[in-house]
């Protein structure tokens, strides 16, 4: 399958890349690491006139602590984070993420950027940024602004990203003490997107979860947080009757579809049984525990 | 639609060709350059029956452009056998009928290739992991496993890198 012609362009810099996205509009579509946007193209599902390719922008690719956040250039390949001995050291959450998204072949093209600019929420990072409360860092003709993860997705396939701007990097908070994250995604097989994943990111007081997100994957038409099973585990210890109130809460408010991945009843039904493994298995890794 | 002029080192030797911008590059490796042992399985990114290493990495040569490959160093399959002499891996493929009908092969090849060379002792938990990107539908992976096991064993002997 060929997509349908567009005309192509590489800048070297960001600032060319915006510029050719302000003069070309709406005819232009950004192209990271392609991997869900040329199967699109190859499906006719997307027929952009016009491919501006950032993939040789250089300074885009980067994973680093900076002072009291981990800063991922929006280049980063998804392999580079199952490789960083930062991610490995701080960010279990990420590297669970990182290491059952599509396959290690399509790991090493994939951008960390392109997944969330997708706004898919089939994706594995949206859920994953969600839990952990990050920043996204966007670039336009008139500068540099900061947008809180929770602000990022508005539609499906749609972001509050302006027309113009490229999404250049992604924050993620440094955790603390007495912190754990988990990923857990039940899929297929290594490949599909996830039947439905569970993203949790908490801090414990104690006994007690002082602070808790969870973020929830492909089971609503825009990446969202289970807000509800949040409050039903903050400032609790973890009994199990907090956990199954946590995982029935989430199950009932996420909104999934039916398809050839499952009916309607089984993926509420993973997600509340997916809330309360993946919790637990965070606060075993806050409490010092691996993996 | 726009053409372009691109340069690559194609194993080893560097062409310049010109294609359209929505050429993919398992198009041009095929059609352009003649070289079939790169295969199209699936067409949607799934099977990795048409892996190549491009700059090092192993890519689905399906799902990126040709023109994303300019300046760039490509291996195919038909690389791996210098001067004539099969690769440790080709080898183990061989010894430990690691194929059957040899339609996913050479993107395992490239591959397993590429697993190795990021770690050379992998156990075989990891090189399940390492393969996974790429689908076998005749020898149910354990006969592949043992190739590629056959082959980081050898290579370990002679002291080579991938």
């Amino acid at each position: 399958m060929i997509p349908a012609s567009f005309d192509y362009h590489a800048p070297k810099t960001l600032d060319e890349a915006i510029a050719l996205l302000g003069r070309l509009g709406d005819t232009a579509k950004i192209l990271a690491g392609g991997q869900s946007l040329i199967p699109a193209m190859r499906f006719r599902l997307a027929s952009p006139e016009v491919l501006i390719d950032i993939g040789r922008i250089r300074d885009l690719a980067y994973v680093e602590e900076r002072g009291d956040h981990l800063a991922i250039g929006a280049m980063t390949r998804e392999y580079a984070l199952e490789a960083s001995a930062a991610v490995a050291a701080s960010y279990p959450l990420l590297l669970d993420t990182a290491r059952v998204i599509a396959d290690p072949v399509v790991r090493n093209k994939a951008t960390v950027g392109g997944n969330l600019a997708h706004a898919d929420p089939a994706n594995d990072h949206p859920a994953t940024m969600l839990a952990y409360g990050a920043q996204i860092i966007a670039r336009g003709a008139s500068g540099t602004r900061t947008i809180a993860i929770d602000d990022l997705f508005t539609g499906l396939f749609e972001t509050s990203l302006k027309p113009g701007e490229i999404l250049t990097e992604i924050r993620i908070p440094k955790p603390g003490k007495h912190t754990g994250g988990a990923y857990l995604k039940i899929e297929r097989k290594v490949g599909d997107y996830a039947v439905a994943a569970v993203a949790v990111q908490l801090e414990l007081a104690g006994t007690a979860i002082k602070q808790i997100r969870i973020g929830l994957t492909n089971v609503s038409s825009i990446p969202m947080r289970a807000r509800a099973a949040e409050a039903a585990l903050t400032g609790k210890p973890p009994s199990d009757a907090a956990l199954e109130a946590a995982g029935v809460a989430a199950a009932g408010a996420c909104d999934p579809s039916a398809d050839l991945r499952g009916q309607i009843d089984y993926k509420r039904d993973l997600v509340r049984v997916l809330i309360k493994r993946a919790v637990t298995r965070a606060i075993h890794r806050a409490q010092g525990g691996r993996p | 639609m726009s053409q372009h002029e691109i340069t690559i080192t194609i194993n080893g030797e560097t062409q310049t060709h010109k294609v359209e911008a929505r050429t993919l590059l398992v198009h041009f490796i095929r059609e352009q350059l003649g070289l079939t042992g790169t295969h199209i399985g699936c067409d949607t990114t799934s099977c990795g029956a048409c892996t190549v290493s491009l700059d090092g990495e192993v890519v689905k040569s399906c799902t990126v452009f040709a023109v994303q490959a300019d300046g760039g160093v490509l291996e195919t399959v038909e690389g791996l056998a210098a001067g004539g002499v099969l690769h440790p891996l080709q080898e183990g493929f061989w010894e430990k009928h690691g194929l059957q009908c040899g339609f996913c092969t050479p993107g395992m090849l490239m591959s397993a290739r590429s697993l190795l060379a990021r770690n050379p002792r992998p156990s075989e938990t990891e090189i399940r992991h390492g393969i996974s990107g790429n689908l076998c539908r005749c020898t149910g992976y354990n006969k592949i496993v043992e190739a590629i096991q056959y082959a980081a064993d050898k290579m370990a002997g002679a002291g080579k890198g991938a």
